[in-house]
């Protein structure tokens, strides 16, 4: 799995295997192909980028070009064990209505996105007047895909507000795993594992 | 062994034809029989028949798909598809490709005799549908001893066929590929269509479909036919692109009613080259079948219904120009699928051609069939 960015490699080694899933904004399906082939999951994904969709087609895997906001909801309910949303929620228009969706389909769903309280961006943004633009977040203000930015307290507010439960919560440093401790001020990424 | 098709079976090969005595019960209620399919083979069929890949054609294809067309000469029409070293290969696939019943080029239809009176039907031909069409393929399959297809794949109306397929044997079909193509002909497609119905049927030389016997076919309505329904299958870019408002071998406009702009040449000799190919009165009919054809509406309302009883694999592709069969006629059959749980697969590719991309280079659409076909066999 040393090719799969380290959010997906924490997912993979967390999926039961045999289970049906959704990845929501599966890019080019790498993480759905380890799924299938180590975990025999039944991988289905949904992706806004054509050419994405063209290559995880190309590599056998069902996934339908479609957008995480408004084609959710032709999902039934209930219909997959895992909902995963890696790296998209900040670029949808509505995250909590995406989550919601995603615990309406699926029985849990793994979150995962950049922590933009991280301490570089705060320094970036206290020192420098500017908003970060970093080694997990290259691009810059106004050709960023990333429309919500969201920390990972703030997320755990969401969470708290809305009712979800938390299965799980990983934090990552480059690509190892950090502690939960001040995980909004060190961690660059988060990944959470939710229920309804 | 014994069940193997051998080289010298006389089934299977380049331009075959049976007579299968029938009868097929038709949407109608019509029957037909016997029927008369024309079709080819590539490939060899492997020991467990898993390989078999039927090709469904478009409104005026036929069951050349990858072999010289013996009227006019050219390549199969989906050569880019279907052929050595393709996604669709004869190689590694038994590839099945035969005449819609109601066409025109050995399959029974309107031009084809009747039978009981040794006459051409004309008119009488019973009216068919896209299903009676998968009905006969189906009847085809049983006669080369095919039980399950590996996949069924069709763009355009070869896409409905495709798509029909799980939906009336949902045991016979593994994947489903489908592209440029809807789960239903809208008012616009119908539309068009009794235009060019219309065409045909004010030509003087159609005599109410019975024109066979002098040879004076309705050429000229044909023609108008096959103009307006060409237009469909091209993009204002595509048309922009290539003609502009050039004119045809002329400096100056004549002020006339002269081919005048290249569109016009180039369109009048479209619909010309296609009288010299094609009946009349199959136009006709296979015109109303794609305009009956509504998958939802044959299960009580609901596409997705459709589909509940297959387990099949689906993938669909469209096109972003292409304004015949757009991209939201696709979405609406993947979220049908969808919402019954099924394995489907869908792009939106980009090219200029409009509904005619399905046809032409687009190496995205090979990687895309190539890797959904073997995605089955993982």
């Amino acid at each position: 799995m040393s090719a799969l960015r380290p959010d997906l490699a924490l997912i993979a080694r967390t999926v039961r295997p045999g289970a049906r899933l959704l990845d929501v904004g599966c890019g080019d399906g790498a993480l759905m192909a380890v799924l299938r082939d180590r975990a025999q999951a039944d991988a289905r994904g949904l992706e806004i980028d054509p050419s994405n969709v063209a290559a995880a087609v190309g590599r056998g895997l069902s996934v339908v070009q479609g957008d995480a906001d408004t084609d959710l909801r032709y999902y039934p309910d209930a219909s997959f064990d895992y909902a995963i949303l890696s790296q998209t929620l900040q670029t949808t228009r509505r995250p909590d209505l995406v989550v919601e969706e995603l615990l309406r389909i699926a029985t849990q769903a793994f979150v995962s996105f950049p922590n933009f309280a991280h301490w570089r961006g705060r320094i970036s943004l206290l020192w420098g007047g500017r908003m970060p633009v970093t080694r997990l977040l290259p691009d810059r203000w106004y050709d960023t895909l990333n429309i919500h930015h969201v920390t990972v307290d703030d997320f755990r507010a969401l969470v708290k507000e809305r009712g979800w439960h938390i299965d799980g919560q990983w934090f990552l440093k480059g690509d190892r795993e950090t502690t939960h401790a001040n995980a909004n001020l060190f961690a660059e990424h988060a990944v959470f594992l939710l229920r309804r | 062994m014994a069940s193997l098709p051998r080289s010298d079976d006389s089934r299977f090969g380049l331009r075959r034809q049976v007579r299968l005595a029938g009868p097929i019960a038709l949407s109608s209620g019509a029957s037909l029989g016997p029927v008369d399919i024309a079709y080819e083979t590539y490939g060899a069929m492997n020991a467990d028949k898993s390989n078999v890949i039927l090709i469904c054609h478009a409104l005026t294809g036929d069951q050349y798909v990858a072999s010289d067309h013996p009227v006019t000469g050219k390549p199969g029409w989906w050569w880019r598809m279907v052929g050595e070293g393709r996604p669709v290969d004869p190689a590694r696939h038994f590839i099945i490709c035969s005449n819609v019943i109601g066409s025109c080029m050995g399959s029974s239809g309107p031009a084809s005799l009747d039978p009981a009176t040794g006459e051409p039907h004309g008119m009488r031909f019973p009216v068919l549908t896209i299903a009676d069409m998968v009905r006969a393929q189906a009847a085809l399959l049983d006669h080369l001893g095919v039980e399950r297809l590996a996949a069924v794949i069709g763009g355009s109306m070869g896409g409905m066929q495709a798509l029909t397929w799980p939906t009336l044997f949902p045991d016979r079909v593994e994947s489903c590929v489908v592209i440029a193509s809807t789960a239903r002909h809208s008012a616009q497609n119908i539309a068009f269509h009794e235009v060019g119905r219309q065409a045909i049927m004010a030509d003087p030389r159609w005599r109410g479909g019975d024109y066979y016997a002098d040879g004076q076919v309705p050429s000229a309505g044909l023609a108008v036919a096959r103009m307006a329904a060409h237009i469909t299958y091209l993009s204002e870019a595509g048309l922009t692109e290539k003609f502009g408002r050039r004119l045809q071998g002329r400096d100056a406009k004549t002020f006339g009613f002269d081919a005048d702009f290249q569109v016009e040449s180039y369109l009048r000799h479209q619909g010309l080259s296609f009288v010299d190919r094609f009946d009349a009165n199959s136009y006709l009919y296979i015109t109303r079948a794609m305009d009956y054809y509504d998958i939802a509406e044959d299960h009580g309302g609901s596409l997705a219904r459709a589909f509940a009883a297959t387990s099949a694999r689906f993938c669909l592709v469209s096109f972003d120009t292409d304004w015949l069969y757009p991209t939201a006629e696709s979405r609406i059959i993947v979220h049908a699928l969808n919402a019954g749980g099924a394995q489907a697969s869908f792009v939106e590719l980009s090219s200029p051609f409009g509904h005619d991309a399905f046809l032409l280079e687009c190496p995205e659409l090979n990687r895309v069939v190539d890797g959904f076909l073997r995605g089955g066999r993982a």
